[in-house]
């Protein structure tokens, strides 16, 4: 039996006892490689489903399994090494405004601990792969939304991870340029990664026709491969 | 590679929080040298204690010529009543706290009055006739004065019994209190320290929340993500630490070594050696109260 990726099993999570769930029964599975769009209003639940993969959350009752690893029952000191395994970007960017691109990358190897020889080869590699070879030695507020989001994607997937986490990585940018984001996105999904993406962007999703979860007021309402942002369209 | 991340990102932290920085050296400086104060206090205590609890005896006089004590209604002590005395310093009850004795006679009073007042209007005010005679007893433990007191309160002959300590242990009463004080301040300044300190660590980490936000989200261990706040909060105390271990060292060598033994000879002082013994406990001290606070607030502010 292979081990799933990603697996949440009857999920719910509150935040207090008195509002409603966050998610309320949530189950489903992603394998190795796959390309997920998480899409939904506001509030429906998206951004929790990432926080209970990178476990900033633990949730209320229901188990959820990262390669294998019950992310429920881990113990907290393992947390960072779970962490290792999955990229994350954001709407944000959150780079570093005084490093370099080729720092800003590198950073995420140097607090693991990699080696400076590893980081030489690793870093100009990852900046090739999302087009950004030659703009090492540019400071953040040098570069276009576009380009700050490559180097976030960069320093995402530059430890390699199994699985990339975006939330709304295109939400602050225009349709061309989340275009091109998306064509790096689908070039490291392409690699073997699996890359789960929440947003709003309809056009990006109704284009990429991958698989669509759609989270309303806590739970799955849609669940198909190669769908599309609304079900009208 | 670790190591010299880990260090350079103290030395920026150092250098954004300079201001706090400083504080929290002056705030260690301040307190510890009131510890440092206080343990040198009390080795001045002790050093003194062995020196005079060595020498210093308990002295048993004899009754003079027309003494007015109670116990001399008889005139001068006589030979009988000196052998009493001496057998009962001897006996069998005295004798387990009793080191040694000595008999001073009147020849040797006169010598030691003239040696001690030599040179002011005392000196030859009284002649060599009227001195007291004295037992100097040497006691084994020479905070059981008291046993000898007694003993001879009401033995004829003896006009009294003076315990020498007495004089020294006002004096030391003076040091223990001038102890509890310095440990009093020391006390109000470690918690000043600390509480300063927990706000360093904690503006520390909220300038720099972006970078241990991402350092999170990739994976860096908690401690790795934490050591850098905990070496600044260690490295200003222990900074600190030194200062006040520097400062006792010149105090002491030249306000106690230098200027102090000059005036008062015969006493055994503590000196610049004492102080050595004394800078690496201030050192520690200030190094565990830094990582103790840091550790506590770094486990509030920055959770993974």
């Amino acid at each position: 039996m292979k081990t799933l990726l990603i697996k949440f099993d009857s999920v719910s999570k509150s935040y207090d006892a008195r509002s409603r769930k966050a998610l309320d029964d949530i189950t489903f599975e992603a394998d190795r490689g796959e390309f997920v769009f998480l899409v939904g209003a506001s509030g429906s639940g998206k951004s929790t489903v990432i926080r209970l993969i990178l476990r900033e959350e633990v949730p209320s009752s229901g188990r959820i399994h990262i390669a294998g690893k019950s992310v429920v029952k881990m113990p907290s000191w393992k947390v960072p090494y779970l962490r290792r395994g999955i990229g994350t970007v954001f709407q944000d960017f959150r780079l570093l405004p005084n490093k370099t691109v080729f720092a800003n990358v590198a950073f995420a190897l140097q607090v693991i601990g990699k080696s400076r020889a590893a980081m030489s080869t690793l870093v100009p590699d990852v900046l090739e792969t999302v087009g950004l070879a030659g703009k090492e030695k540019r400071y953040p507020n040098e570069l276009s939304g576009g380009e700050q989001q490559r180097v976030a994607i960069a320093r995402a997937v530059v430890n390699k991870p199994g699985i990339l986490l975006a939330d709304e990585p295109t939400g602050n940018l225009d349709p061309t340029t989340s275009a091109d984001i998306m064509s790096v996105l689908e070039k490291i999904n392409r690699n073997g990664t699996t890359v789960l993406m929440a947003t709003h962007d309809g056009e990006i999703v109704n284009r990429m026709r991958k698989r669509v979860i759609e989270l309303s007021d806590g739970h799955i309402v849609r669940d198909v491969e190669q769908g599309t942002y609304g079900v009208a369209s | 590679m670790r190591a010299g991340f880990v260090l350079s990102e103290v030395w920026s932290g150092l250098r954004k929080n300079f201001s706090m920085v400083l504080s929290v050296v002056l705030v260690t400086f301040v307190s510890l040298l009131f510890v440092g104060a206080a343990i040198l206090l009390q080795m001045q205590v002790g050093q003194m204690k062995d020196y005079w609890y060595d020498r210093v005896q308990v002295s048993v006089f004899l009754c003079p010529q027309d003494s007015e004590a109670t116990n001399c209604v008889d005139g001068e002590a006589n030979d009988t009543q000196k052998k009493n005395i001496e057998d009962e310093l001897k006996s069998s009850e005295l004798a387990p706290y009793v080191d040694k004795v000595y008999f001073e006679d009147k020849g040797e009073a006169f010598d030691h009055f003239q040696e001690q007042f030599k040179g002011t209007s005392l000196e030859g005010t009284v002649p060599e006739d009227e001195m007291n005679e004295s037992f100097r007893v040497k006691l084994k433990d020479a905070e059981k004065y008291d046993i000898i007191k007694e003993s001879f309160s009401s033995t004829p002959g003896v006009e009294e019994v003076v315990d020498q300590n007495q004089l020294l242990d006002r004096l030391f009463g003076v040091l223990n209190i001038a102890t509890v004080v310095a440990v009093a301040i020391a006390g109000i300044m470690l918690v000043c320290a600390m509480l300063l300190i927990a706000t360093t660590i904690r503006l520390s980490a909220f300038s720099r929340r972006r970078e241990t936000g991402i350092m999170r989200l990739v994976g860096a261990s908690n401690s790795f993500i934490q050591l850098p706040f905990l070496l600044e909060g260690v490295i200003a105390a222990a900074i600190g630490a030194s200062l006040s271990a520097g400062t006792l060292g010149l105090l002491v060598h030249f306000g106690i070594s230098g200027w102090l033994q000059s005036q008062a000879t015969g006493f055994s002082l503590i000196s610049g050696l004492d102080v050595l013994l004394v800078a690496p406990i201030l050192i520690a001290i200030g190094v565990i109260m830094a990582g103790a606070s840091s550790l506590i607030t770094l486990n509030k502010y920055t959770k993974v």
